[in-house]
């Protein structure tokens, strides 16, 4: 498919839309349907809406508009040694989960080739591996062009790194889901990707794991990512050869010849653990928190991130523990995220109805009053 | 709310508020003697005072959410304040508002060496933190120049970066969590011990917003590993231009400094006059750049970044031989500001960011626009993300000479606009940079922004008037900013 700008053209139907009040379900590379609420709506379609508008490696910065296949971009920024630092799963087919279609497919097989796109990956905040290292994709947004639910299309933030000026609504786009814009363009700052990348594998039980991972997040070492898959403990190191090889030494175990394949099964939860059928859980933990008594868990993020199989709720688990749930894996897409607290629900309601006062961008697809 | 500004009103609502605060706080909290009201006239850009109406000083979470609530009730501005270090006015006092200082608000709640973070209240000074830290081999990565006096409460609210934040980002990048208590006196938690809390990301909305949405009254921070080694190279130049092409190169190389950063000639003389840091003052630009990392990576970078300095052209270029020199050639860095303040009796600094590659092109037409007002400029600039503080120099004992600066300073920020950047990268707005947000924001813009406010704060209480000009404000301003052939309020009357 090739570039084309289609925003004057999705306004207007957001125009449309906000006069009738008619809902709107904003789709594109159809890959995160299942991660949120199931939004009733006319089909808002950015797909079409594609194109990488500037990149230039020096400012490390790129802009792209929201239905640019993320790896085209991925594409054009290895070409010039750069990365997205934040490692992006993409959840695209042939689908995480693995061959054949299970009844409980996990994301449910998508029709078709099916890519990933800027816009959608920003819009659900997804970061993968490297996350407590390098930072989360919200961290990376610099400057958006939205359509708010008036249909008005607005530009916030920029291509520069610092930017003040205004409130930081493009970062509050970030994993908002759609709820509070149509994402246009996206403006992301990018990084120089490791010259080097290594892999270690250590028997170590998941408690000790645990402790490990945050006594080295402590120290000056070069980890890009750490989990434990039920069994082992994994360690990443990136950086200038010198320092992935000091640090080998230091954290000791088997360096592994797959670790790329590893870490992206782990991104795109297709590691052998998440085909199980059950409900899937993701618990996002302070880092060091007790693991709790789960027949399998998988860490990763250090620790900070946590995949459990539970037929119970575990919002109260989550948040007893300081951190939060979403449920990924259910036949029941009733609660995806976890209950907000009523003034903070309320203070998210105002909000929404700040950006889109009729209550038609995705509604329902994170809360039911939002 | 509109008060009428008669002295006897506001008499009235004075001695109302105070009688109100000394029911919830010690007499010694609340202050409002015009001799004690003093110290409280003005933050760090002191070409605009106002004495506030009353200053209440909390000790604890409970007393400002009394405090909040009162002022609610009885319809009073509130103005919060940390250390009064910002820049744009941010902090600067109401005639009828209650200014809120956070500055006994100053503990250290805990540090945890495991989880690697530390849970503060909103008094405490940035640097306290990293030396809080620093037995536990971590520290509190932004360092704003300020960092011995500027209060975390008062970073939140500015997103204030430093000169570590091409590698180790700006505030919102190392702050976990908040507690912010609103208008109405409600506590609320942003964020969450974890790396990711759910609904919007109202951590990142309130970082950067100037206290215009609520009142921080805690903060947790991220804390890093102090690095194995950290060397700095100084590189100078005969011509600006090559050193802005250093900076590029560096960045094509792959390299991430830990931090880049330039100085102009007028610059590097002013700090070399004040703090003797060795830098060569015949320079037209020196460039400073840190590497850290292991001990093995910096020795592998700290070779290679000298070579792309020679090739682009470096005259000289120097590696600091042990840490007292890295420690000196940072002080000339980051004492830049009081070193203009020595050479002039007045400084305005401006903090505009502009894309790294248009640097030469900024630099001399800032050149041009310096001799146009016949006022000198000194250029000190975060290199690696692009954030400029032009230093413009002015007496403001001279009839004129302020309002000359200040159009100066707004020329200065249209073309920071124009080249494709920003009016502050992390001064914020203020009171100060108001007509460069009509410059830099349309209408419709503007009323997302108002909007997103009063769903925080509906009765427009908290800092009001700062940060987000009104729609009438830009139109007063606004004649003067026609883009592209569009008038940029056309539904707004002219005056
Ligand atoms: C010499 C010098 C060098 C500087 N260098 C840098 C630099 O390198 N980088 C940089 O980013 N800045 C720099 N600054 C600017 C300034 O130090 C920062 O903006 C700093 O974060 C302000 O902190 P403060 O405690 O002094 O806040 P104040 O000036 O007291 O307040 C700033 C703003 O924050 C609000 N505020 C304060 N506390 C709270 C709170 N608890 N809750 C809600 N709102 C609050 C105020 O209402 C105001 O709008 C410099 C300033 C000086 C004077």
């Amino acid at each position: 498919m090739p570039a084309a700008d289609l925003a004057e053209e999705l306004a207007e139907r957001v125009r449309a839309a906000h006069a009738t009040a008619t809902p709107l379900c904003i789709v594109a590379g159809g890959t995160k349907t299942w991660l949120g609420r199931p939004v009733q709506g006319e089909r808002l379609d950015v797909t079409g809406h594609r194109g990488i508008v500037a990149y230039e490696p020096t400012e490390l910065v790129l802009t792209a508009r929201a239905g640019t296949p993320l790896a085209e971009i991925e594409a054009v920024l290895a070409e010039r040694g750069q990365c997205l630092a934040f490692e992006p799963p993409h959840f695209a087919s042939p689908r995480p989960g693995g061959e054949g279609s299970q009844p409980d497919a996990f994301p449910p097989p998508p029709r078709g080739e099916r890519a990933a796109t800027l816009g959608g990956t920003v819009a659900c905040n997804l970061s993968g591996p490297a996350r407590p290292y390098a930072g989360a994709c919200r961290d990376f947004v610099l400057g958006v062009r939205i359509i708010n639910g008036r249909g008005e299309v607005l530009r916030f933030g920029g291509e520069v790194m610092k930017n003040v000026a205004g409130y930081d609504l493009p970062r509050l786009m970030a994993g908002a889901q759609g709820t509070l814009g149509v994402l246009l363009e996206v403006s992301l700052k990018v990084l120089p990707r490791p010259p080097l990348a290594s892999t270690l594998a250590l028997e170590l039980d998941a408690v000790t794991a645990l402790a490990r991972f945050n006594a080295w997040a402590g120290q000056p070492l070069p980890i890009t990512a750490a989990g434990h898959d039920g069994e082992r403990a994994y360690a990443r190191l990136g950086g200038a050869e010198a320092a992935v090889q000091a640090a080998r030494l230091k954290l000791g175990g088997e360096t592994i010849d797959d670790g790329e394949t590893f870490w992206a099964a782990v991104r795109e939860l297709r590691h052998g653990f998440f085909r199980a059928s059950g409900s899937l859980w993701r618990l996002s933990l302070p880092p060091a928190a007790p693991l709790a008594a789960h027949a399998r868990q998988f860490i990763d993020w250090g620790g900070a991130q946590r995949w459990v199989y539970s037929e119970h709720p575990l919002w109260e688990q989550a948040a007893a523990a300081g951190g939060h749930a979403s449920l990924y894996r259910s036949p029941d897409r009733e609660r995806v995220f976890q209950p907000l607290s009523p003034a903070m629900l309320a203070l998210h309601r105002r909000l929404k109805a700040a950006f889109d006062p009729k209550g038609i961008l995705n509604p329902g697809r994170l809360y039911p009053e939002l | 709310m509109n008060v009428s500004a008669t002295s006897q009103d506001v008499h009235a609502r004075r001695a109302e508020l105070v009688r109100g605060l000394l029911a919830l706080l010690p007499a010694e909290s609340v202050l409002h003697e015009p001799e004690d009201l003093r110290p409280y006239e003005c933050d760090g850009l002191s070409a605009y005072r106002q004495l506030p109406m009353v200053v209440a000083l909390p000790r604890t979470v409970e007393q400002v959410q009394a405090v909040m609530r009162l002022c609610h009730r009885l319809e009073v501005p509130v103005v919060a304040r940390g250390a009064g270090t910002g820049l744009s006015g941010g902090a600067l006092p109401r005639a009828d508002g209650l200014l809120l200082s956070l500055a006994r608000l100053k503990s250290i709640l805990a540090v945890d060496p495991v989880a690697r973070t530390a849970r503060v209240q909103p008094g405490v000074r940035n640097l306290a933190i990293s030396e809080a830290a620093r037995p536990f081999g971590l520290y509190y990565a932004p360092d704003p120049s300020s960092q011995i006096a500027c209060t975390i409460g008062g970073n939140v609210a500015e997103n204030s970066g430093g000169v570590h934040c091409l590698k180790y980002g700006l505030t919102v990048h190392n702050v976990l969590k908040l507690e912010v208590v609103t208008m109405e006196g409600e506590r609320l938690t942003l964020g969450a011990d974890a790396l990711d809390a759910p609904g919007y990301d109202l951590l990142a909305l309130m970082t950067g917003s100037e206290g215009l949405l609520g009142v921080v009254v805690e903060v947790t921070v991220r804390l890093l590993p102090l690095p194995e080694r950290a060397q700095v190279l100084l590189a100078a130049y005969d011509d600006v231009a090559q050193a802005g092409a250093a900076v590029g190169a560096i960045i094509a190389a792959g390299i991430l400094p830990a931090g880049l950063e330039m100085m102009d000639n007028p610059a590097i003389r002013a700090a070399e006059d004040f703090v003797y840091a060795g830098y060569p003052v015949e320079a037209a630009a020196i460039l400073l750049c840190e590497l850290d990392g292991t001990n093995a990576e910096v020795s592998e970078q700290v070779m290679r970044v000298r070579e792309l300095l020679i090739a682009s052209g470096a005259r000289e270029v120097r590696t600091a031989r042990d840490e007292a020199e890295r420690q000196l050639f940072w002080k000339g860095r980051k004492a830049a500001f009081p070193a203009v303040g020595r050479i002039s009796p007045d400084y305005y600094c401006m903090d505009g960011t502009i894309p790294r590659r248009r640097l030469p092109e900024v630099l001399s037409r800032i050149a041009a626009l310096s001799q146009e007002y016949g006022l000198p400029v000194a250029n000190v600039f975060h290199a690696g993300d692009g954030n400029l503080h032009p230093l413009i120099l002015y007496d403001a004992n001279r009839p004129g000479e302020l309002e000359r600066t200040e159009e100066l300073g707004r020329r200065i920020l249209e073309l920071c606009i124009e080249v494709g950047g920003t009016i502050t990268g992390e001064h914020g707005v203020g009171v100060e940079k108001l007509a460069g947000m009509c410059a830099q924001f349309g209408a419709a813009q503007l009323a997302q922004f108002h909007a997103v406010k009063a769903a925080f704060d509906p009765a427009g209480l908290l800092n009001p008037g700062k940060a987000v000009p009104t729609l009438h404000r830009c139109a007063e301003f606004g004649a003067m900013h026609v883009h592209g052939g569009n008038l940029k309020f056309p539904e707004l009357p002219r005056f």
